[in-house]
């Protein structure tokens, strides 16, 4: 180790980062450029789709067009139809999602907190989330018949182990000095768990939430396509059997819509309530 | 005596056989004073704090406080930690009166002697402000205010400003010494930075590394505490002496 190594001077090779708007790394985009990209994500499959069904020789049956959709929902909303089985799928979800909310935050919360319950816990829960919620369904018909009961309980199966874990993992970051300077204020346990824990874990929470929520939107119109008298995913099995594509799309197109509500909304939420989360100390 | 440690033990138990970290510390403090704990790193200074703390047990040995054998964190010990542990979801005014919070004081009294503290350390214009807006000493001063609402015996102090800039580091240490004079509250700060030490501690325990133990315990009798005194021949030769005592073991110090 007495002489210094030989130089990397034939290795340097002239390499630079090009400057460069739409490829830039960990930068925020110019706001129209940001703005027109975002439009033409929906705007240009729907021209295309536009496009492919007015100049394609393709079968109506096949790929209806836009405007044999629209028609299609016009004429389901008039009869009351979309409006019955959206509702329906709604309230599903709703029920579903409060359950597993009530359930999985404070658990959730208990395993990050607590090693012990931790170990308890996340072995099996790691377990069941592994199986497929679908799989569930024979089981659950067998068990609690057709009615709400099956749907319900099939999206708290599919989603409350997720969610469990996934709030259990925020917890897990709270930093350790922040709980120690709790105890040494004069806190107890329980103070540090809800006066300090929950309100630093709050937007990992919702976030977690928002993520499941989409799981267990797709798990009602699953349930749905099984067994229901409506909701959108009867809607869609009915049409299916009908071939009324034209009216699938509909069913599709209204419960992305839906979904993707769902999701901004909650972001609006976590942006709100969260202010001092947006940048760390 | 005020905190008394007694032949305070620590270890760790590794994977090769014990850790250890304290050894032999016998430290006694009177009321009032301001005592630095100066140390490389590996002398366990943040160790022996956490003891004090109660943050950890020793492995054998005490720590008396006040005539109480200390094993548990409580407010009597404020703390102010090196890496700013504010609730960043309440504001300052929030957080200034949190411990107070925890302890059951009524909302009044929370208020006055949080914004009293507040202004004590210089940042009542800042009470309805996120810790996310405020610079590194900002913080740093509503920590202290913290802990000093909550009506502390002593406020153990961790490394505390060796994150800030050597500028607002003076401004904090001119701001220690008011601080000290004016509340008379016992302070026990550790540090690695020497200068620092000889400038605010009345009383100096210098600490070996690996392990640490109590090298030497030096009175600091200096003219005055104002900036002007870093200029002073004494304050060179106390620098000197604690550089050189620390320089022992072949570790580099500040």
């Amino acid at each position: 180790m007495n002489e210094p190594p030989k130089s990397i001077r034939e290795f340097i090779r002239p390499r630079k980062v090009n400057s460069s708007v739409f490829w830039q790394i960990a930068e925020e985009l110019p706001p129209r450029l940001n703005t027109a990209l975002i439009v033409t994500s929906i705007a240009l499959p729907f021209s295309l789709w536009w496009a492919i069904t007015t100049f394609g020789h393709i079968d109506t049956k096949f790929l209806p067009s836009p405007a044999q959709v629209a028609t299609a929902f016009i004429r389901l909303w008039s009869t009351g139809e979309i409006q019955k089985d959206t509702i329906a799928s709604l309230w599903r979800v709703g029920v579903g999602a409060l359950l597993v909310g009530l359930f999985s935050i404070p658990i959730g919360v208990l395993m990050g907190s607590f090693a012990s319950i931790r170990a308890l816990l996340e072995p099996l829960f790691g377990l069941v989330r592994y199986m497929p919620a679908p799989a569930f369904i024979p089981l659950l018909i067998l068990y609690l018949g057709i009615g709400e009961e099956p749907k319900i309980t099939l999206i708290f199966i599919g989603v409350f182990f997720f969610n469990s874990l996934m709030v259990m993992d925020t917890v897990k970051f709270v930093p350790k000095e922040l709980i120690e300077s709790t105890y040494i204020l004069g806190g107890t346990r329980r103070s540090a768990l809800l006066q300090v824990i929950f309100p630093h874990v709050l937007p990992g929470i919702l976030d977690a939430c928002r993520i499941n929520l989409a799981a267990a939107w797709q798990l009602v119109i699953v349930s749905e396509l099984i067994a229901a008298t409506e909701g959108l995913g009867r809607r869609i099995s009915v049409a299916g059997r009908f071939l009324k594509t034209d009216e699938i799309f509909v069913g599709l197109i209204v419960i992305g819509v839906i979904g993707l509500s769902f999701d901004l909304f909650f972001q609006a939420m976590i942006r709100v309530s969260c202010k001092w989360a947006s940048q760390k100390m | 005596m005020y905190i008394q440690i007694k032949n305070l033990h620590k270890s760790f138990p590794t994977r090769n056989g014990q850790l250890v970290v304290l050894k032999d510390i016998n430290i006694n403090i009177t009321q009032g004073e301001y005592i630095c704990a100066v140390g490389a790193s590996g002398s366990g200074k943040s160790t022996l704090l956490r003891q004090i703390a109660g943050l950890d047990h020793p492995t054998s040995g005490e720590v008396i406080v006040d005539g109480q054998l200390i094993n548990a964190p409580g407010h009597d010990r404020g703390m102010v930690f090196q890496n700013y542990t504010l609730y960043p979801w309440m504001s300052v005014l929030e957080n200034a009166e949190f411990g107070l919070k925890l302890l059951g004081v009524p909302k009044k009294l929370r208020r006055e002697r949080a914004s009293y503290y507040l202004d004590v350390v210089g940042l009542s214009q800042f009470s309805k402000a996120l810790p996310k807006q405020l610079s590194g000493g900002m913080k740093q001063r509503v920590e202290i205010a913290r802990a000093l609402a909550s009506e502390p015996k002593v406020l153990l102090m961790d490394e505390p400003f060796s994150a800030l800039d050597v500028h607002t580091k003076e401004t904090m240490h001119e701001f220690m010494i008011d601080l000290w004079q004016r509340t008379n509250i016992t302070i026990f700060m550790i540090t690695h930075d020497v200068e620092e030490s000889v400038f605010l501690a009345n009383r100096i325990y210098a600490l070996g590394s690996r392990p640490g133990t109590v090298r030497k315990e030096i009175s600091i009798n200096l003219p005055d505490r104002s900036a002007s005194v870093k200029r002073h021949k004494i304050f060179h030769d106390y620098r000197d002496e604690l550089m050189e005592l620390l320089r022992q073991h072949g570790k580099e110090v500040s």
